[in-house]
């Protein structure tokens, strides 16, 4: 049957549609892993002495209108289970237990 | 009186606070792993100074789930004594033994350098040998010591009498000038409600003995060999 394909398609188009095929079943054998991606940033109230001198540095390189600069953390977390509900919760707590300080940060982060 | 060393992957403190304890106040003295589960017989667990686990994500956020930090939970929920020294005070912040936390140096230098420090109180087993407002000379030695917490947690720390030693100048004056390292209310040490944990950035192990050039350190562990009979 490939070789009746290949004489009415030419063998160019049928080698297409087979590497097509190849690549498809791949990506729906492949599970996609989701990922948590985390920003941690020092509290307004929290001296960021990083930050200024960051702004600091950036002014003299002529860099005009900043306000401010404030130097914080991304932390990507590559997660297996597909249930959304369940680990918004658990990097949730992660977030608070282990991956910031609540009393000198805050996190903020998304799941995709 | 029985000692406990906590040891971490990371700890460097720990031989000199054990040098201190076994050979200049001829005390027994244990190491404990960070891994072990149970402290053994001990009456005060010191948390020493390093970088354990390389201070990865923050200085002791890390070390603080080690399941030693358990047993030393419950020690010092049962009325046991316990004084982390630097690294170890970052520890006991990150465990929630004593309250607020240890951020980077206003200045992001890291500073290795005798300070002085003044005792602020001397109703607590680590600050009873001394005289209130007596000043000490102990070096510091970090990256990460400017003490931070929220305005009503100073307030109780004040209030209640909590802070027990206050970065200062030679005489005693606490000016901003002197603070090494932007630690609100210059606070160097502050113990729990308890009075049984105590943390501190400065090292007293590095001032026991006059070859390493003060010998004020002395005081805290006088302090804690003649007080513990008084809050055990």
């Amino acid at each position: 049957m490939f070789l009746k394909a290949m004489k009415v398609f030419g063998s160019n188009f049928v080698a297409f549609a087979v590497i097509s095929s190849c690549h498809i079943w791949r990506s729906v054998l492949k599970k996609a892993h989701m990922k948590a991606r985390i920003i941690v940033m020092p509290k307004k109230t929290v001296l960021d002495p990083q930050g200024k001198t960051v702004k600091n540095a950036l002014e003299s390189m002529g860099f005009c209108s900043i306000k401010d600069v404030r130097v914080g953390k991304f932390i990507e977390v590559e997660l297996t289970g597909d249930n959304k509900a369940e680990l918004k919760k658990k990097i949730d707590k992660a977030c608070h237990d282990l991956l910031s300080n609540p009393v000198i940060e805050e996190y903020s982060f998304e799941i995709k | 009186m029985k000692f406990g060393i906590i040891q971490f992957p990371g700890s460097n403190c720990d031989q000199d606070c054990y040098h201190v304890l076994a050979d200049v106040f001829c005390q027994p003295v244990r190491y404990i792993w960070h891994k072990d589960k149970t402290l053994g017989d001990v009456d005060c667990v010191i948390v020493p100074g390093g970088f354990s686990y390389g201070d990865y994500l923050r200085a002791g956020a890390i070390a603080r789930f080690s399941p030693a930090m358990k047993a030393i939970a419950a020690h010092a929920k049962a009325g046991g004594l316990v004084i982390g020294i630097c690294n170890g005070f970052q520890i006991l912040c990150e465990a929630h033994l004593l309250p607020g936390a240890l951020i980077r140096n206003r200045g992001l230098k890291f500073i290795c350098d005798h300070v002085y420090v003044r005792v602020e109180t001397i109703d607590s087993p680590f600050t009873n040998a001394c005289r209130r407002g007596q000043v000490l000379r102990i070096p510091i030695a970090h990256g990460e010591g400017s003490y931070f917490a929220e305005p009503e947690v100073i307030e109780s720390l004040e209030r209640e009498d909590r802070i027990l030693v206050r970065y200062c100048d030679k005489n005693g004056n606490v000016t901003d000038a002197v603070n090494p390292n932007g630690s609100l209310e210059n606070i160097a040490g502050i113990c729990n409600e308890g009075r049984n944990v105590f943390g501190l950035m400065p090292h007293p192990e590095r001032a026991s003995e006059e070859l390493l050039g003060s010998e004020d350190g002395r005081f805290i562990f006088e302090s804690i060999l003649r007080g513990a009979a008084v809050y055990q």
